[in-house]
């Protein structure tokens, strides 16, 4: 019990610890933050896509409709497990289930703090990229064993359009791992070794080698958004197209998988971004405005911002109708409560230290999330051939060139000394 | 394609004799589709996602609307015609009962002429809305829709104040218009075009320099203008070609002669002139509907119509521009006081044989967007 507790101020991740029951606890936390983070961008996309289109949203279940992603999942739940009479019954069974596995699966390595990952591998980068991919065996596994012509062609659709956006992805990602040897000579594929190097450098990768660093992640921001199906690029689920791709024959619970799996897919390349362009867990500035008096300041910024979020429910309950809508009035403000109560505990100095890394992730992560809302709203869908093109094209060499760039900048002073002698 | 259909035969193929090449598929769109625009029904011959050939079938929204008109009065059937195309019930109106009244040879008074017009536009206005935010949706884009159908909501509540009906609304009736304008008509009409005008360009921001749009509709589903006059294509479909022929202009109707517009024609043929044609006749509509409203001629409504209309015996042929192209309806009277035909010539069900024409050789892709770019509405291809 003792070295339980005594964990929680350790400085090393409970798998480099080797510490078994924390391991579990973790796995056990971000299983649950992710379907709860996924449940929020429910609610999340489908609001800030009313405002950008002039409706409300949903409004209805719950203070300002938040509780209609779990009416919705409670529907789902609840609704009869239909499995087409033709398809692979097996297959079918096993695709969405496979899916969910590799989306969550991926975020063992995911560093949303110094010791807040399960584990660090010292291949954490490859893990994730080469995870995240075999979702798209489930992709076309769902779309052969619907036995549907519109799964089908979704799911190869899936299935061409990912292996051609990994290739890019990829290269993207080693443009960014050669840029952790700078300075040092020795660089890591580590996801924690990414973020320290990039403390130790001083710098985002994002602005390192500038612009190289800045091309690498446009490019994997854009390629990422291919990577996970979403508009412009959600080809293999077009609705106006396929009707749903390879989705089409999934109802219920199963379609809620399918879902959990996007969301969670679009969390985990979003990590990925973070991690290695957006410095990971570190607060703003920790190169210019150092100093243990800076250090205090921001750490007590995310428990403000939950205080300011339950005084914005506070000031969402004061303007709402008492009497037609007591119900949600008072939840609004139950709400609120809440938030100030995590609020103000995350204000307390032995937890605000440990949790402000969390904060910032998360709050990066948002970042991705929400330009994923925003591109969804604003363009129209690509077709086929202009993907691949897009891809192979000009995502491809683009991205070459930024390895090529960022490995000659990396060995420059060996390269002179070759040449100079 | 050969005439025979290559759907029937599927299901009594041999296995392993198949009439498909072994890199084919069979994709039956709709009539369950979401972006069929209705219950059109489209089987495609694949070739992965290319298209190797196409059909259409239709029928399955047909209600004997033409049929209908035998068993009913003339003035009886009049509302019938609105739910041909229900997304413009005002042109099809006024295109019945043009016909009649060319049938009995009645004089319609300038006030009547002058509503007809304002109303026939901003009609012309909400069904290119509808058309623009649908079609958009199909390429994929969202938030247009919305944009669109928020504005769209502005011109249904003129007819609905005019006419209490706000989708088919039976506005017109044979000799003239039903209701005057309403108190404070001009002043709403007015702001609601105001207000269309800087919409429009709205639109224009958010659609036409969009890098994917162009993509994904220049160079799709071109016809050209030698293909157009084959297909008997008219309208926006045809204007976009580069063929200037507006029946507005060509054979002026409702005193249309008496207004001044122009008539937007494009060059390539292809969907995103398509688009800024329509687009482009929208801005047209709206002049037309101002010059309308601010010389709006005093003067009944009415022309004298007998309560039972028995026209002479003949026959009478009327077509007009209707949003998605020449609109006509071919009258014949026996005397009697139903029609003994009624004929109508849609402009949808004519411009969809061009289907196959624009969308072979390209992707599923275009498939929906060249559906959305014909402006087809399933209630006038079956009638």
């Amino acid at each position: 019990m003792n070295g339980f507790l005594q964990y929680l101020s350790s400085n090393v991740t409970p798998g480099e610890a080797g510490n078994l029951p924390w391991v579990v606890i973790y796995v056990l936390l971000i299983f649950t933050g992710i379907s709860i983070g996924v449940i929020f961008m429910n609610w999340f996309e489908r609001k800030v896509m009313a405002r950008m289109q002039v409706r409300l949203g949903p409004m209805r279940v719950g203070p300002l409709g938040m509780l209609q992603p779990v009416a919705d999942a409670i529907k789902l739940l609840l609704k009869e497990d239909l499995v087409p009479e033709k398809a692979d019954r097996l297959v079918f069974w096993f695709a969405p289930v496979w899916v969910t596995m590799t989306a969550f699966t991926s975020f063992i390595v995911v560093p949303f703090g110094r010791t807040h990952a399960v584990t660090d591998m010292n291949i954490g980068v490859l893990f994730m990229l080469g995870v995240s991919s075999l979702g798209v065996l489930g992709v076309i596994m769902a779309g052969w064993a619907s036995n549907s012509n519109y799964s089908l062609m979704g799911s190869l659709r899936s299935g061409a359009q990912m292996v051609s956006y990994e290739i890019a992805m990829s290269l993207a990602v080693i443009s960014a791992v050669l840029m952790t040897s700078r300075g040092t000579g020795t660089g890591t594929l580590s996801m924690i070794g990414i973020v320290e190097a990039q403390m130790q450098q001083q710098t985002w990768f994002a602005f390192s080698l500038f612009p190289v660093g800045l091309i690498a992640l446009v490019i994997f921001s854009i390629s990422m958004v291919a990577e996970t199906n979403r508009a412009p690029f959600d080809l293999p689920e077009a609705e106006s197209e396929l009707v749903a791709g390879f989705m089409t024959e999934y109802s219920g619970f199963r379609w809620s998988l399918f879902f959990l799996a996007e969301y969670a897919a679009m969390m985990a390349v979003s990590a990925i971004a973070t991690t290695l362009w957006l410095g990971g867990w570190l607060r703003p500035f920790p190169n210019l405005l150092s100093g243990p008096a800076w250090d205090t300041a921001f750490s007590l910024v995310p428990g403000l911002t939950f205080l300011a979020l339950g005084g914005l429910c506070f000031w969402a309950y004061r303007g709402m109708p008492r009497i037609a809508l007591r119900n949600e009035a008072r939840g609004l403000a139950g709400f609120g409560a809440f938030l100030a109560g995590v609020g103000l505990l995350m204000l307390l100095p032995g937890i605000r230290m440990r949790v402000q890394d969390i904060f910032w992730f998360i709050l990066k992560i948002g970042f991705f999330m929400y330009l994923y809302v925003w591109y969804r709203t604003t363009f129209p869908r690509y077709r086929f051939d202009q993907l691949m093109r897009l891809g192979w094209k000009v995502l491809l060499p683009i991205s070459l060139a930024v390895v090529i760039v960022s490995a000659f900048i990396g060995v420059r002073h060996e390269l002179v000394a070759l040449f100079w002698r | 394609m050969s005439d025979e259909p290559f759907y029937e035969s599927l299901e009594e193929v041999e296995p392993g004799k198949t009439f498909l090449d072994s890199r084919e598929m069979v994709l039956n769109m709709g009539p369950q589709h979401p972006s069929t625009h209705g219950v059109l029904r489209v089987v495609l011959k694949l070739d992965g996602e290319k298209v190797n050939g196409l059909e259409c079938i239709v029928g399955y929204l047909h209600r004997g609307i033409e049929k209908l008109g035998e068993n009913r009065t003339w003035i009886n059937y009049a509302p019938f015609v609105d739910r041909l195309d229900y997304t413009a019930a005002i042109s099809n109106n006024l295109g019945y009962c043009l016909a009649v009244e060319k049938l009995m040879g009645l004089e319609i008074p300038k006030r009547a002429q002058h509503l007809r017009v304002i109303l026939t536009e901003l009609c012309r206005l909400a069904a290119h809305q509808l058309w623009l935010g649908t079609h958009v949706l199909d390429v994929g884009a969202v938030t247009p829709l919305f944009y669109a159908f928020r504005d769209r909501e502005t011109i249904l509540d003129v007819f609905e104040k005019y006419c209490g009906a706000r989708l088919t609304t039976h506005s017109f009736r044979i000799g003239g218009c039903r209701w005057d304008a309403y108190e404070g008509f001009s002043q709403h009409v007015l702001k609601v075009c105001d207000d269309l005008e800087t919409k429009l360009r709205d639109y224009a921001d958010l659609i036409t320099g969009n890098r994917i749009w162009k993509q994904r509709t220049k160079g799709v589903g071109k016809l050209t203008a030698e293909d157009c006059i084959n297909y008997a294509i008219t309208g926006p479909v045809l204007r976009a070609s580069g063929v200037k022929w507006d029946v507005r202009k060509a054979q002026p109707y409702c005193s249309y002669d008496e207004f001044d517009f122009d008539i937007p024609i494009g060059t390539e043929g292809d969907t995103y002139d398509r688009y800024l044609v329509r687009v482009a006749e929208m801005r047209q509509s709206i002049r037309i509907v101002r010059q309308a409203t601010e010389g709006l001629a005093e003067g009944p409504i009415m022309a004298r119509v007998a309560k039972v209309l028995r026209p002479p015996p003949g026959e009478a042929y009327v077509s007009i521009e209707a949003p998605k192209g020449e609109l006509g309806y071919f009258v014949v009277s026996d005397g009697s006081p139903s029609a003994y035909r009624v004929r109508v010539r849609p402009p949808s069900f004519i411009h969809l044989q061009a289907l196959e024409k624009m969308c072979k050789g390209g992707l599923v892709a275009d498939v929906v967007a060249n559906i959305g770019t014909l402006d087809i509405v399933l209630g006038e291809v079956d009638r």
